[in-house]
């Protein structure tokens, strides 16, 4: 009966997404009853959504301080993310930034990217990517961002109902392995979300995508289960990364998974490459292939499969 | 075993040079000289080559990230560990003591190797 009953709600919630598409400056996300939902890409006609209810922005990977061939201004390509981010109609109630804010945890890069993520005027919630934690004393970001934030900087906070949850699964990998939450942070989780209703939607942000996506290239979360595990109840529930440089989303259940894209460089499809390393592509199609992605969600159906899509103009 | 063989062909060539040398440098130099061995590691495309490598006690490894992603050398019993490698950046290590040594990339943890040192071989076992 039970069961019947969440279903009921499976189909309703996704009858409630569509075809979507992102532009990969960032991602506009609006929560109407309480379902979490992209309204579309940023620089194109966001105002067709007219939200009514909370209304916030996902950017990741800025990887400050990165000068390869893959793109040599990442300070540039993050300038513009801000600038379209100033732009929109609507303006959000504040920003998730999935991490990998910096290329090498330097000083000059946490101050770089300060300086031009803080010109959106906007509240900014970050969570930290690997690339931000490989200072010699892994201190930079917790001095930073990690205020009233637990352990390696997990966190959590309320807005307009929505329950928002930052983990921490880029510090202390197991050789062999994927991200990892350990368990200080699945405890504090399983605290975090005792006595909540059910009916509270819920959207945690991390850095390392807590869904299998590509395990062969470190894209996945170790002990994600267990976090999941912990989710089940709650009637919504979005989870949004980045680490992938791409857009890619999966529904299962009550659970909608997105990765952002990357304002920075374009990583290839799963096995699309020899390694997941940066994707040099052609000078003049480095920004299309850094805003624009398509994801296809596919109606109707109990799971996603994954759709690897090279990246398009 | 390409591996071994190639130590042993830097350790005779070493030796080599050393044996040119003595004549006119300290006996005690000609000896450190003799017992330098080395080996390279490439991390390219997320990957340490060779993943494997099999050397003499004695033996520095260096590994050198030839990828745009910064990588990591971390012992899985934290007997070394590198600092974040850029493109290019080099990190050594000598393995003085026989044993297997496993070790990965803190932060790409699927990228793992493996390090076994041998006794050092007749001729160098004699210092």
């Amino acid at each position: 009966m039970t069961s019947d009953h969440d279903e009921t709600q499976g189909v309703s919630r996704r009858k409630i997404l569509e075809c979507m598409t992102w532009a990969g400056t960032g991602v506009l996300w609006t929560i109407a009853g309480g379902v979490p939902r992209s309204t579309g890409l940023i620089g194109e006609a966001v105002a067709a959504a007219e939200p009514s209810g909370l209304t916030f922005l996902q950017i990741s990977d800025s990887h400050v301080g990165f000068d390869k061939p893959a793109n040599p201004n990442t300070i540039g390509t993050l300038e513009e993310a801000i600038n379209k981010i100033k732009a929109l109609p609507v303006k959000p109630a504040f920003v998730i930034h999935t991490g990998d804010i910096t290329h090498l945890s330097k000083l000059s890069e946490f101050d770089d990217a300060d300086r031009i993520i803080s010109q959106a005027r906007l509240d900014v919630h970050y969570v930290p990517g690997e690339h931000d934690v490989i200072d010699p004393e892994q201190k930079l970001y917790r001095e930073r961002y990690g205020h009233g934030a637990k352990g390696a900087g997990w966190y959590s906070f309320d807005a307009n109902g929505v329950h928002f949850i930052g983990l921490v699964n880029v510090v202390d990998l197991k050789a062999g392995g994927l991200g990892n939450l350990g368990n200080d942070q699945l405890e504090w989780l399983e605290n975090d979300l005792r006595g909540r209703s059910a009916s509270t939607p819920i959207v945690v942000f991390a850095h390392i995508p807590l869904w299998s996506v590509y395990p062969q290239w470190g894209w996945g979360t170790d002990d994600a289960a267990r976090a999941l595990d912990q989710l089940k109840r709650f009637g919504s529930v979005t989870v949004l990364n980045g680490h992938i440089h791409q857009v890619m989303q999966k529904v299962e259940g009550n659970v909608t998974f997105h990765t952002a894209m990357s304002t920075a460089f374009v990583q290839p499809a799963p096995g699309a490459q020899p390694s997941p390393g940066p994707m040099k592509v052609a000078d003049d199609k480095l920004r299309s292939l850094l805003g624009i992605t398509d994801v296809t969600f596919k109606r109707g159906q109990q799971r996603l499969a994954i759709v690897d899509q090279p990246l398009q103009g | 075993m390409t591996i071994i063989a190639r130590s042993i062909r830097v350790a005779a060539a070493l030796a080599v040079a050393a044996f040119a040398v003595a004549a006119t440098l300290p006996a005690a130099t000609a000896r450190a000289a003799e017992t330098e061995l080395k080996i390279e590691v490439k991390i390219d495309n997320f990957a340490f080559a060779p993943q494997r490598i099999v050397v003499q006690a004695g033996t520095t490894v260096t590994w050198t990230n030839a990828d745009d992603a910064p990588h990591t050398v971390v012992s899985t019993t934290k007997l070394f560990k590198s600092s974040a490698l850029d493109t290019e950046d080099k990190f050594s290590f000598t393995f003085t003591t026989p044993g297997t040594y496993e070790y990965f990339c803190s932060l790409h943890p699927h990228m793992t190797g493996t390090v076994v040192v041998e006794a050092a071989a007749a001729g160098n076992a004699a210092q």
